[in-house]
């Protein structure tokens, strides 16, 4: 703050202040009058018979006057508020009181608390962490709170958001590959096709899929869709449909559909594409939590 | 005291001193925030909304997401550690009307942008209780129809660079054509993942 704003504060806040305790000295009256002591002196204006006599504060409010200027001696000596003064110096925070100090002390007071749990899981690997029950209760914990909005609080998954319990692992299913899915995000890729290959090969590639997992289906229809299906979909998906971790391909042999088996709703996927997206958790949550959730994650293919 | 009961029987005396003690006030903590370079300078990388965000904030005020959010992260533990940084000044220096709140029903939304997929912004706006089983939050499936025309988003930056917010004669040019077509829901997706992108730190 520049000086001339520091000292218009300070100028103004203490001008007021003596002018208040002015005000409040200056009106004061010691003399009470009332018919008990024999004064009936009056305010003089009168309203159906009604008159004001004119007496003192009551005691304790003027001196609750007082004891307001006393605090706002203290408080503006104490807390940063009079232009650039920063505040007597607590001893908690080793500086001034302000609220991004107390937030800092806070967060470091917690730090200590979170190494006393977190700090030693965080060094253990996530294939022991998966099987130690205490772990996975504050791990259950953190899941619902960041996790379970998509995943579902059974991670059994949403349409569109995949289950974390059917083994079928889109980007792989071993505790690197978890970790670095939760560290960094996934981005899916799949192109539209609708408008490349044609409307009537969109629903032939629908039924040879839906063929690929045994569902029923159109085999003269299939037949057509395998060659369209050879010619643009091996790439991701591989010749034999099962996918391809790599690129977060999805294995479409295992009758687990991500977005619905209807073959209406395999259709759209193909004719629209899919870019299902996990946000990369990194700076949401940094390294120890997301340790813990990848071993959660895990435990859970382990049941 | 004589003076004191002039005050007391003159009602316009009493009116104008009433509001020179109350200005006293508005001098030293209003006036100088219009002056600070805390408050009026945008943090490193501030941009203005683009078209599709300006008319997504815009359906964010219509549809009265800001009565039930806030987008005010305060400077205290359990706000830093489940929204992420708190907010600053310099973040809204481009707000007309800002949307900082002080009634949570929802959480806020300050930070939001990025956390989420599209997707699932469209799956919880289409019908919240998809993805949140027991949320409260209305369903807003007519944003998924409604298209915007574009008729008035120049005027709406034109209107905004009037009180200081730096857009420029190609925003104006291109905005009609950025946002004409594009679904509602589209446009308010863009929005609430642009929203608090700037300040990374979050712990």
């Amino acid at each position: 703050m520049s000086t001339f704003w520091s000292l218009w504060i300070i100028v103004l806040t203490v001008t007021n202040l003596v002018l208040l305790l002015w005000l409040l000295l200056v009106n004061r009256r010691r003399e009470v009058k009332g018919p008990d002591t024999g004064e009936t002196k009056t305010t003089g204006h009168e309203y159906d018979g009604i008159e004001e006599y004119d007496n003192p504060l009551p005691r304790w409010w003027f001196y609750g006057f007082l004891a307001s200027f006393v605090f706002t001696a203290f408080y503006l000596y104490a807390y940063p508020g009079l232009g650039n003064w920063k505040g007597a110096k607590w001893d908690e925070y080793q500086d001034s009181w302000t609220s991004v100090n107390e937030l800092r002390y806070d967060q470091q007071q917690a730090e200590e608390l979170y190494q006393q749990t977190y700090g030693a899981f965080g060094k253990m690997p996530i294939t022991e962490l998966a099987n130690k029950p205490d772990a996975m209760r504050i791990a259950q914990t953190l899941f619902m709170d960041n996790c379970a909005l998509c995943h579902g609080a059974d991670a059994g998954g949403n349409p569109g958001f995949p289950s974390l319990v059917d083994k079928d692992w889109l980007y792989g299913g071993t505790p690197e590959k978890i970790l670095e899915t939760i560290t960094h995000g996934r981005k899916a890729a799949m192109p539209a096709w609708g408008s490349l290959i044609g409307e009537e090969s969109v629903a032939n590639v629908a039924e040879y899929v839906l063929g690929l997992s045994g569902a029923e289906h159109d085999k003269t229809k299939a037949e057509l869709g395998q060659k369209v299906f050879s010619a643009n979909c091996v790439a991701c998906h591989g010749a034999d449909g099962k996918g391809n971790q790599q690129m977060g391909a999805p294995n479409l042999t295992d009758n687990i559909w991500l977005y619905g088996k209807k073959p209406e709703e395999i259709r759209y996927t193909i004719r629209q594409g899919r870019n299902g997206v996990m946000p990369a958790q990194i700076e949401n949550l940094k390294a120890d939590k997301i340790h813990l959730l990848a071993a959660y994650v895990y435990s859970l293919s382990l049941e | 005291m004589k003076g004191h009961d002039l005050v007391e029987k003159n009602i316009g005396l009493m009116t104008v001193l009433v509001v020179v003690a109350i200005s006293f006030g508005g001098l030293v903590e209003i006036v100088p925030q219009f002056f600070l370079k805390e408050t009026t300078t945008p943090i490193e990388g501030l941009k203005p909304l683009n078209a599709l965000q300006l008319e997504g904030r815009d359906i964010y005020i219509r549809e009265g997401c800001h009565t039930c959010h806030t987008q005010m992260i305060r400077p205290l533990r359990a706000e830093v550690e489940r929204y992420g940084h708190y907010s600053v000044a310099g973040e809204s220096v481009y707000e007309h009307p800002f949307l900082w709140g002080s009634k949570r029903t929802g959480p806020d939304l300050a930070r939001v942008g990025g956390r989420y997929s599209d997707d699932w912004h469209k799956a919880h706006l289409y019908d919240p209780r998809v993805v949140v089983p027991d949320s409260i939050m209305p369903a807003y499936p007519q944003l998924f129809d409604n298209k915007l025309d574009g008729k008035h988003t120049a005027d709406k930056m034109r209107a905004l660079a009037s009180v200081g917010v730096p857009y420029t004669e190609e925003d104006f040019a291109g905005a009609e054509k950025a946002v004409k077509g594009v679904t509602e829901i589209d446009a308010l997706v863009a929005y609430l993942q642009n929203l608090g992108l700037l300040l990374k730190e979050k712990r």
